[in-house]
């Protein structure tokens, strides 16, 4: 194990090159750059033996690692924002062919108006498309993230493709202390992928993406959904494998200090970081408060949610990114779908918060944590769908 | 095809074909419009069309023509057309006009 100073980008790019892909096919698109510009040193350093493909746009950069998967290979890619949205078509490809392909996704607002800087929109666009999804609160956890979820794709019950997210500028581009396993002992823990079906063994010809219609196409969707259930125990099994290995704790999500508590707020990405010093700050004035940090989105955690929103008075759901027309954004509305039939009867309060990277501050979620004890305290009824740090 | 389809467990993922060469065992011809007519009297056995055919529904016998296969013929045209037997050995007609 080695201690280095590297940007989130760079924590992904050090995963990749531990982890070695065959095939990587990418394009550049901010914030997402410095991780393949990284990565593409290593290719250029000899230092992976990775095929990189420098496709001419995001939608052929997946075309690419689909076709890459199909013929057997180990497939790494990253993006950002528009890029992953000129992707769309290609996402739902690559899981309903159970390609394993892991990609970072450097979380950015979608256009428009034009915006670099982080929120959830894009990857949650995309929640629907069949991928897992595995969200990174820093640098040490992006490079975490990054090494299980080649260990979670590969899986032979598994065989979808993971993305994970890191918030872009926030964790891309802040140089922070990572821990580095060694090469051997990511090489080990990850091992050799064998694919279940491979489009090269010439000795067995097989059809990959075959039209399939009103007969078997519902057949096929519903395995896919299964391979997503069996995700589950697959997603933590890895997690506890990689907790044995670096003494780090991994899970679908981590309760932080919602022993005794009362008020729960559920967070996920760098926000997670801020909100963990804010509950620190109230418990040491004695409030019960706590913090659920969700890590993994898809497959999202329904029973381990509604378990630990059962003792609470209120819960407050944390949404960088909206769903126009919807009750709420997708953590709210999740969260909402989990606990609905077990009876509980709290106030669940969604907080939009951070778009188009707007700073969320220690005082602003003080700010949501105060309100929403109000709420618990007083049964005051304040909107279901709330903004956070927006002008008046 | 005449039996029951199997259930979503007893199938490949992704509808992934693992066997080769199995689109023989799916019937196309009825995609068909006009259906090529073979007069065996003409023919001269060059194979022209057997080389020309998109699919490989024209049907040998040792290196002889001995007929169409009608269950993937998708009707085009291209033998007919390509058949160099003067007055030709193979023509096209309308599948309303012909007999099931």
């Amino acid at each position: 194990m080695k201690v280095l100073g590297l940007t989130g980008n760079e924590a992904v790019a050090e995963a990749m090159r531990q982890l070695n892909p065959d095939v990587c096919a990418a394009y550049p698109i901010t914030p997402q750059t410095e991780l393949m510009e990284k990565f593409s040193s290593f290719v250029s350093d000899g230092k992976v033996k990775t095929e990189l493909v420098l496709a001419e746009s995001e939608h052929s950069a997946m075309s690419a690692c689909i076709g890459a998967s199909c013929a057997g290979g180990r497939v790494m890619t990253a993006t950002s924002a528009n890029g992953l949205a000129l992707m769309w078509e290609m996402l739902y490809i690559a899981a309903s062919y159970r390609c394993p392909i892991v990609m970072g996704v450097v979380n950015r607002a979608l256009s428009g108006p034009i915006n670099i800087h982080c929120d959830h929109s894009d990857s949650m666009g995309a929640r629907d498309a069949g991928w897992i999804h595995i969200f990174s609160e820093n640098s040490q956890e992006a490079y975490d993230n990054a090494v299980q979820a080649v260990k979670i794709a590969e899986h032979p019950d598994v065989l979808l493709p993971v993305m994970v997210m890191l918030d872009g500028f926030i964790t891309s581009h802040t140089l922070e202390r990572v821990e580095i396993l060694d090469d051997e002992v990511v090489s080990r823990f990850v091992g050799e992928y064998v694919p279940k079906y491979s489009l090269l063994r010439s000795e067995r010809p097989m059809t990959f993406g075959p039209l399939d219609f009103h007969d078997y196409y519902f057949e096929h969707k519903r395995i896919q959904f299964e391979a997503m259930e069996k995700a589950k125990p697959v997603v933590r099994d890895v997690s506890k494998e990689f907790e044995k290995l670096t003494g780090r704790p991994f899970d679908f999500l981590e309760a932080y200090r919602m022993e005794d508590a009362e008020i729960g707020v559920i967070a996920l990405g760098s926000t997670v970081g801020t909100a963990r010093g804010v509950v620190d700050e109230l418990r040491e004035q004695g409030k019960k408060v706590g913090l659920i940090k969700l890590r993994v989105f898809r497959p999202f955690p329904v029973k381990e949610i509604a378990q630990l929103a059962k003792n609470l008075k209120a819960l407050a759901v944390m949404d960088r990114s909206n769903s126009f027309g919807a009750f709420g954004g997708p953590v709210f509305g999740e969260t909402c779908a989990a606990c609905y039939g077990t009876g509980l009867q709290i106030p669940i309060v969604n907080y939009i918060y951070g778009l188009g990277g707007r700073d969320t501050t220690f005082e602003e979620i003080r700010g949501l944590y105060g309100e929403i004890e109000t709420v618990a305290r007083e049964g005051k009824q304040i909107d279901n769908v709330r903004f956070l740090n927006v002008r008046e | 095809m005449s039996q029951k389809p199997e259930g979503w467990k007893d199938l490949t993922m992704a509808g992934i074909i693992t066997e080769a060469g199995n689109a023989e065992k799916f019937e196309t011809g009825s995609w068909r419009s006009d259906r090529p007519i073979w007069d065996e009297s003409k023919c001269t056995s060059c194979l022209i069309c057997w080389i020309y055919c998109p699919d490989s529904s024209i049907v040998l016998k040792d290196g002889k023509m001995v007929g169409i296969d009608l269950e993937h013929c998708k009707g085009c045209g291209i033998c007919a057309a390509e058949c160099p037997v003067k007055g030709k050995a193979i023509h096209m007609k309308p599948e309303s006009e012909c007999e099931l």
